[in-house]
């Protein structure tokens, strides 16, 4: 399993070696200059200027950040603030879109991970989640519990209300179903492993920070149905981020 | 029988002219709105055609995928070779976020090796796993020269987070720490040198400990 892991990296890192460079995009100079710096980071310094007039091809991007390549050869990194005041061919300034506020509402997928705190245990939690309407989404999670003396491994499935998508601050209702399996420490007398239906509702909140990213907190009522004459309560705190597309 | 033959005749004998009547009406209308849109095309057509950026086209490469092996030194357990993986993604010049993955073997405590035959561990409990989420931060970007004219960039970043390690049967909640060197070769290929404390908790022992369990290691990365 660890090695079918390393093995998918390793593919990965061949796939990153693939570049398709055909119809490379030109953009004029409008400013009186355009800075180019050595490294994709404002503390790399600016070693090359390019003048008003001039062309010059993006070559690629990282982050904020464009390589760009002179008629003469020359090859730095332009901050996409000075891109933004290029123009196309067309003769209109070059557009680079970003996610605005407004999309946040709008969202179809979002995946996310957190963390908080099993009734007194350490919750470490993934999940992905897709959103049916702007004010329905469903979403599955995965889970590990770390105790003092157990471990658990939690699946869910959930459904989520946004009443006010809209807001900067959205809170969120949501009600679910899932599977929990507890492993006991080997140090204790007992190591019989089980497994458990659990349900869950709770209430969160999740909070625009920039671009793609939020910020999502939650209160869950998780209750296990045991093998016991008593089901278990357990109150689930949890802080995360996540990002939508 | 015959009356019912007789009028749908009639009717249609009324109504095939009327119908014929209106779509040619119909065509005629369509033909006034075609060269009344005709009429307002310009004689000759300039040959422009705008070329605009398609912004997907220019090629983003905010992925870093990390192959690394090193030394992790593991309380109790001995210093040994340690291989693994890490996928980050950068959200702006300075903020990265990790998930990372690493195996070692380790080997003996001292107090087995010197009692002989007490075996605290089976060999499957002598593996370690971990697996940890973290946030890092570009500190300080340089230049490192190789020679007069030869020089790379570099970066200095300090990283965090929270994970699980699996080790001697069991799960252990695990906050690791630490610092790294990111040597960058060309702009899609990378070299690191990464310091990280992983702290958890152990008790095979005896009593129950916080362990600092550091690990150095080198490793290979790709930007895509």
């Amino acid at each position: 399993m660890f090695y079918q892991g390393i093995l998918l990296f390793c593919s990965l890192l061949l796939l990153g070696i693939v570049h398709a460079e055909d119809d490379v995009p030109r953009v004029q100079v409008a400013d009186p200059y355009l800075e180019m710096q050595t490294g994709a980071g404002s503390g790399y310094p600016v070693y090359h200027v390019v003048e008003r007039g001039e062309w010059v091809q993006i070559l690629k991007r990282k982050t904020e950040w464009f390589k760009v390549r002179t008629d003469a050869g020359k090859e730095g990194w332009v901050r996409r603030e000075q891109m933004e005041r290029t123009l196309t061919p067309a003769g209109t300034a070059l557009k680079i879109t970003d996610v605005a506020e407004g999309d946040f509402a709008r969202r179809r997928w979002e995946i996310g991970i957190s963390t908080g705190d099993f009734s007194g245990a350490t919750i470490i939690n993934a999940w992905s989640g897709y959103g049916f309407t702007r004010n329905l989404s469903v979403e599955l999670s995965a889970s590990q519990i770390l105790g003092s003396y157990s471990s658990s491994i939690m699946g869910n499935i959930g459904l989520l209300a946004h009443p006010f998508p809209e807001w900067r601050f959205s809170p969120y209702f949501t009600l679910g179903t899932g599977v929990i399996q507890t492993t006991p420490k080997t140090s204790l007398v007992q190591t019989q492993d089980r497994t458990n239906n659990t349900t869950h509702v709770g209430l969160g909140l999740r909070i625009y920070m920039a671009k793609r990213f939020i910020i999502r907190a939650d209160y869950k009522n998780l209750v296990i149905f045991t093998s016991q004459d008593e089901n278990q309560s357990i109150t689930v705190w949890q802080i995360g981020f996540a990002a939508f597309y | 029988m015959a009356n019912w033959f007789r009028s749908i005749l009639l009717r249609s004998v009324f109504l095939v002219p009327l119908l014929l009547a209106s779509g040619m009406f119909s065509s005629v209308m369509v033909e006034a709105s075609e060269q009344t849109l005709s009429e307002e095309k310009p004689v000759i057509e300039p040959e422009v055609y705008r070329r605009e950026i398609d912004e997907s086209k220019i090629d983003s490469e905010n992925f870093e995928v990390t192959a690394f092996t090193g030394l992790m030194s593991v309380e109790d357990f001995g210093v040994n070779a340690i291989t693994g993986a890490r996928l980050a993604f950068h959200i702006s010049e300075g903020l990265f976020f990790e998930a990372s993955m690493g195996r070692t073997q380790t080997t003996k405590t001292s107090y087995e090796r010197l009692s002989g035959a007490v075996e605290l561990l089976t060999d499957e409990q002598r593996i370690l796993s971990y697996y940890n989420l973290s946030v890092g931060y570009n500190l300080l970007p340089g230049e490192a020269f190789l020679t007069q004219n030869l020089a790379f960039n570099t970066a200095f970043y300090l990283i965090g987070g929270i994970g699980n390690t699996t080790f001697a049967g069991d799960d252990r909640y695990t906050i690791n720490y630490g610092f790294g060197y990111r040597f960058i070769a060309t702009d899609w290929l990378a070299l690191h040198a990464d310091v990280r404390n992983h702290v958890f908790e152990m008790e095979v022992l005896g009593e129950k400990a916080k362990t600092n369990n550091i690990e150095m290691s080198l490793g290979l990365s790709i930007f895509f």
